[in-house]
């Protein structure tokens, strides 16, 4: 379903590899299984032939590996940016957390990521492998001799489906076309719950946070998550590495969460995508965001480098935060 | 058995220059509030973290309430405009997980506004105290 072939990405990274651009590649390669992709960092262009993938799978946003990698090798590194990630990528250059020089980017054009929660949902379990045969997806399972063939667009993760852009907004490069920024439907599921009663509101997010198991996977793979010292690795917190106890520790992390990246968090979706437990946790930042939208102009962190995040300014004129509820008074 | 009646607990965080000081001004000129305020001192109302209000709210406080200089008079020039813009974001996603809105408030009150203080404070007791108990962000830990 990609318009961008595997093939022409490891020209790519071959050529720039050879041609002494860049010393080293940040791309994909598969993991245990053909929907399980991992990051990967390669150093010569053997491993790259071998073992460089690109797929329906490759949801994973390289920016923040940048602030690992960029540096960390002689010369620069190639990474990929699909055009969610390149939010994230000027985010991070606005925060001054790698540096531009070290960095060689691609931008290479998404036509939407598959969720293989959705696939398993269709399929079932067993799932062997996986292949890419046009505008669908060739599902084999343990228990079917024919593979099941899915509508990529039936399976398309919801990050995805609500896509907010498809154009690039960093890049030394771009293959192929870039796109433009989409109308997207975004914000929908959290008006739908805003406009909730508080008990239905309450007891939505009591269900969905109390599958939290605290595996921190929202937080290592979010690149708003910078922090070299997180407040959640605090011993003294005492809730530093160990399962929420009750819905209070529950609700306490992904609030304190969502709020340290208000106004920083591009809406990537990474958070919902690494979720062992299915839990929506971007509806949370796009609360933050739609909330910021509405109450001091529209604002998309990363459109451009050096903006100015909304919570670390201010006017004179800003709404009290009493006012915030009497705004069409959603709850009356 | 007998039922302990129930008294709201309420924690204020008061900026040191004003609201700290429209307390004490409140306290000499013999205005009653309710006793169940618990003052905390801050040096600037944008000390407090998130973190704090939870924290607060764990610990078996029925309602929080940030009281600091009215925009614009704040001592270090512009530490409760980002108050402003924090706890609007911050209150704003508590009553999207369904915590009541009336448990959280921020209020302005300068070192001269005894008076505005000890009304601010009966009225909010009063606004908890009809909640009840805090039940969504308790922990039962905590329970006295």
């Amino acid at each position: 379903m990609q318009k961008i072939t595997q093939n022409q990405l490891v020209e790519k990274a071959v050529s720039l590899l050879t041609d002494g651009t860049v010393s080293a590649v940040l791309g994909w390669k598969k993991g245990e299984f053909d929907y399980d992709i991992t990051p990967a960092v390669f150093k010569t262009a053997d491993e790259i032939k071998e073992n460089f993938v690109w797929n329906d799978f490759c949801g994973a946003n390289f920016s923040k590996y940048l602030v690992a990698q960029a540096g960390k090798h002689e010369g620069k590194i190639l990474v990929f940016l699909k055009p969610c990630d390149t939010y994230s990528f000027n985010q991070l250059l606005t925060e001054h957390r790698f540096d531009r020089e070290k960095v060689y980017a691609v931008g290479i054009p998404c036509e939407g990521m598959a969720d293989i929660a959705k696939v398993k949902e269709l399929v079932g379990d067993g799932i062997v492998s996986i292949e890419a045969d046009g505008d669908s997806l060739k599902v084999s399972t343990l228990y079917e001799d024919a593979p099941a063939l899915v509508n990529a667009k039936d399976v398309m993760a919801e990050r995805c489906v609500n896509c907010k852009s498809k154009k690039h907004v960093a890049y030394d490069e771009l293959m192929g076309e870039d796109g433009i920024v989409l109308e997207s439907n975004r914000f929908d599921e959290v008006a739908r719950l805003e406009a909730m009663t508080p008990d239905e509101r309450f007891a939505f997010w009591q269900n969905e946070l109390s599958r939290c198991i605290r595996c921190n996977a929202c937080r290592d793979a979010c690149p708003a998550c910078t922090c070299e010292k997180c407040v959640f690795d605090n011993p003294a917190s005492s809730v530093e590495n160990k399962a929420p106890a009750n819905s209070f520790e529950e609700k306490m992390f992904h609030i304190i969460r969502a709020f340290h990246v208000a106004g920083r968090c591009t809406d990537c979706g990474e958070c919902s995508r690494v979720c062992p437990q299915n839990i929506p946790l971007h509806l949370l930042n796009r609360k933050f965001i739609k909330d910021i939208n509405e109450f001091y102009g529209e604002y998309q962190a990363g459109a451009e480098v050096g903006l100015r995040a909304p919570l670390v300014d201010y006017t004179t004129e800003d709404l009290e935060p009493g006012e915030v509820f009497d705004r069409g008074d959603k709850d009356a | 058995m007998q039922v302990k009646e129930y008294k709201p607990l309420i924690v204020a965080f008061c900026c040191n220059w004003c609201s700290y000081a429209g307390a004490d001004l409140a306290g000499n000129n013999r205005l009653s509030y309710p006793a169940d305020v618990k003052i905390i001192r801050v040096p600037c109302s944008c000390r407090v973290n998130p973190m704090f209000i939870l924290r607060a709210f764990q610990r078996g406080a029925d309602g929080v309430i940030i009281c600091g200089c009215h925009p614009g008079d704040c001592h270090y020039t512009s530490g409760n405009y980002y108050t402003r813009r924090r706890m609007a974001a911050l209150f704003s996603m508590l009553d999207f997980l369904g915590i009541e809105k009336e448990r959280t408030r921020v209020e302005w009150v300068s070192a001269a506004e005894g008076a505005k203080f000890a009304a601010t404070m009966n009225e909010f007791a009063e606004t908890v105290a009809s909640l009840g108990e805090n039940k969504r962000l308790e922990d039962l830990r905590c329970k006295r």
